[in-house]
């Protein structure tokens, strides 16, 4: 429809006259008919929601009391799977490395994305350009950002060490290292998604009315107290909201353990998604896979209850 | 400029201490961009065109001695990269059709056909938000298997329609067209279906496109779901094959691929980076 037959809709509307209403079976008829076709239009995204969504979360809980093997029928097996996954040694090594990651990750990775978009706000010249090329790490596919830092950890040719050298320090094993892999890939994870903390930070700080700085100017208040008692509390939510979501995100990392390390040297970067896949394409033991699943599962959501809570209270108030 | 007054005054950049400061911080700061995020990308580009020995060689040359184009026609070949790049097109072009399709559908329904239970299906939309995505692969990977789908792109297709980050941002901007220029419509005549197509469709085009660019970024990234549920060599998008060839291939014919495999995406990227960097800007909230 074009633009002007929406105009004459809209004043189609204003003129409308008042229907009387249906007979009560006309009525009920008719609502059914629109029930039917709500139902036609929702039809594809429920199915979709309820195979890859819905069941899956309860099959999840069902299995993880299990002994799963596809194609063969299912055993219950009380709470061996959780008792087994426990035993298991790399199981404290995953949680405690997970733990680990997703601590520097809050250090690392969120206080120099923090600090950036403080001077960039500051900038005056060449905002876009700015923009343009922090993100760009973020558009780089994970895979390929996680290929190339393994190439720039290569502990005899690979760049890091080049840089060391270069300006007369002892060189590292990064990703080799078992004290340095963890951290190493920290690094890796925040260079490829700090983009997006960036961005989403700047829109918040631009939204902090100037007056407030120009009051505490002239109440005496330096830089830092300007940062500590504007800027800070006028951004509060933003940076609940972006913490939050950066636990949940590095809680579920992956792909750098993967690529890089490969969970070693010694275990020192398995994380629980990695061993919830090696139990399960690996060991074969969909039981144990999804009980770790589950463990994963009920700790993100508490996390994940929190940021919904938090982005819900700030909705309303809005 | 926009004249809106930050951390520090607009009086103290004018002064010439300020305006010294300003630009030491400003010259640092394109310093440490380039440094930190385009020479990667360069020290990528320009090392798949280094001969495989003074790729290898300490201290690295800045700048190739001599620039081969063999390690992007060897990837090109020996890697198979059209295969997969199309298996990438495919899937992410599927997926990015079938979210379009049916989010939009249901999102549809949701915000203006007043469904019974519409309000317990929302809720139980809205409740996968807090299910991360990552801890249900196991099981999902067991259901699609359960389909037969294994080694097909409907595993890639069908799971990207439950996206309720998606469909909620599609049934909040329906919400805000006024029922009114629906109930005008409906009197003219025109169906359900016409209404969404000629109406709703015309006026969503912003929340569509941020749609858009976040279906098909999210199939061209992911890396464990397609891990999973493509084992066939052949079928694999390009992040899967990549890691699976890059053991046993040799340096510069594997940073060559991963350049290839970067383009597409970085290119979409610099073409809408306007539309893209707004709609970040512009409260989202995706991590």
């Amino acid at each position: 429809m074009t633009r002007t037959a929406q105009r004459r809709t809209v004043e189609k509307a204003a003129v409308r006259p008042v229907q009387a209403p249906p007979p009560a079976g006309e009525r009920g008829r008719r609502r059914l008919a629109d029930q039917t076709r709500a139902y036609a239009f929702l039809l594809g995204g429920l199915v979709c929601f309820a195979l890859f969504s819905w069941y899956p979360a309860i099959r999840a809980v069902v299995i993880a009391f299990q002994k799963y093997t596809p194609g063969a029928p299912a055993e219950w097996v009380g709470t061996d799977n959780f008792t087994r996954v426990f035993d298991d040694p790399e199981f404290t090594a995953a949680w405690r490395n997970t733990f680990t990651f997703t601590l520097l990750a809050l250090l690392i990775g969120f206080a120099i994305p923090f600090v950036l978009a403080l001077v960039l706000n500051e900038i005056r010249h060449a905002r876009a350009f700015f923009r343009v090329v922090v993100y760009l790490p973020v558009m780089i596919p994970p895979v390929v950002s996680a290929l190339l830092w393994k190439w720039f950890y290569d502990p005899g040719t690979g760049l890091a060490n080049e840089v060391l050298r270069l300006v007369d320090l002892p060189t590292s094993n990064w990703s080799n290292g078992a004290d340095t892999a963890l951290v190493s890939l920290v690094i890796v994870a925040t260079w490829a998604n700090m983009g997006g903390t960036v961005l989403i930070y700047l829109a918040a700080l631009q939204s902090v009315p100037g007056e407030l700085y120009e009051a505490a100017e002239l109440d005496g208040a330096n830089l830092l107290q300007r940062i500590r008692h504007v800027t800070i509390p006028q951004t509060r939510f933003v940076i609940l909201m972006l913490m939050l979501l950066q636990i949940i995100a590095t809680m579920q990392v992956f792909t750098e353990p993967f690529v890089i390390t490969g969970g070693g040297p010694e275990n020192a970067t398995v994380t629980v998604l990695y061993l919830i896949y090696k139990y399960a394409f690996l060991y074969n033991d969909f039981g144990g896979a999804c009980a770790l699943s589950v463990m994963l599962l009920v700790f993100l959501g508490i996390f994940s209850a929190l940021y919904l809570r938090l982005t819900r209270s700030e909705g309303e108030d809005t | 400029m926009s004249s809106t007054r930050t951390l520090v005054s607009p009086a103290a950049l004018a002064r010439p201490r300020g305006k010294a400061a300003y630009w030491t911080v400003f010259t640092s700061v394109v310093l440490l961009f380039a440094l930190a995020f385009l020479f990667p990308v360069y020290w990528m580009v320009t090392g798949a065109m280094k001969s495989p020995d003074e790729v290898a060689q300490t201290p690295p040359t800045l700048v190739p001695k001599e620039w081969h184009l063999s390690g992007y026609t060897d990837a090109w070949e020996l890697m198979q990269l059209p295969t997969h790049l199309w298996n990438t097109v495919v899937q992410a072009a599927g997926a990015w059709l079938f979210q379009l399709v049916l989010c939009t559908a249901a999102a549809y329904a949701l915000s203006k056909l007043r469904p019974v239970f519409g309000k317990v299906i929302l809720g139980g939309i809205l409740a996968t938000l807090m299910v991360p995505a990552q801890a249900l692969v196991v099981p999902k990977y067991l259901t699609v298997a359960d389909l037969g789908l294994l080694n097909d792109p409907l595993a890639i297709w069908l799971p990207a329609v439950a996206n309720a980050f998606n469909l909620y941002l599609l049934k909040r901007f329906f919400d805000q067209i006024p029922r009114d220029v629906l109930e005008a419509a409906e009197i003219d005549g025109a169906g359900k279906l016409r209404i969404l197509w000629s109406i709703v469709l015309p006026m969503s085009r912003p929340v569509l496109g941020v749609v858009s660019i976040f279906a098909l970024v999210a199939v061209w990234q992911d890396f464990l779901w397609p891990l999973m549920v493509f084992s066939d060599t052949g079928k694999q998008p390009i992040s899967v094959a990549l890691v699976q060839l890059s053991q046993n291939i040799q340096l510069t014919v594997l940073i060559a691929a991963m350049v290839i495999a970067s383009i597409p995406m970085v290119a979409m990227f610099l073409i809408f980076q306007r539309h893209i960097i707004a709609g970040i800007s512009a409260g989202s909230t995706r991590g």
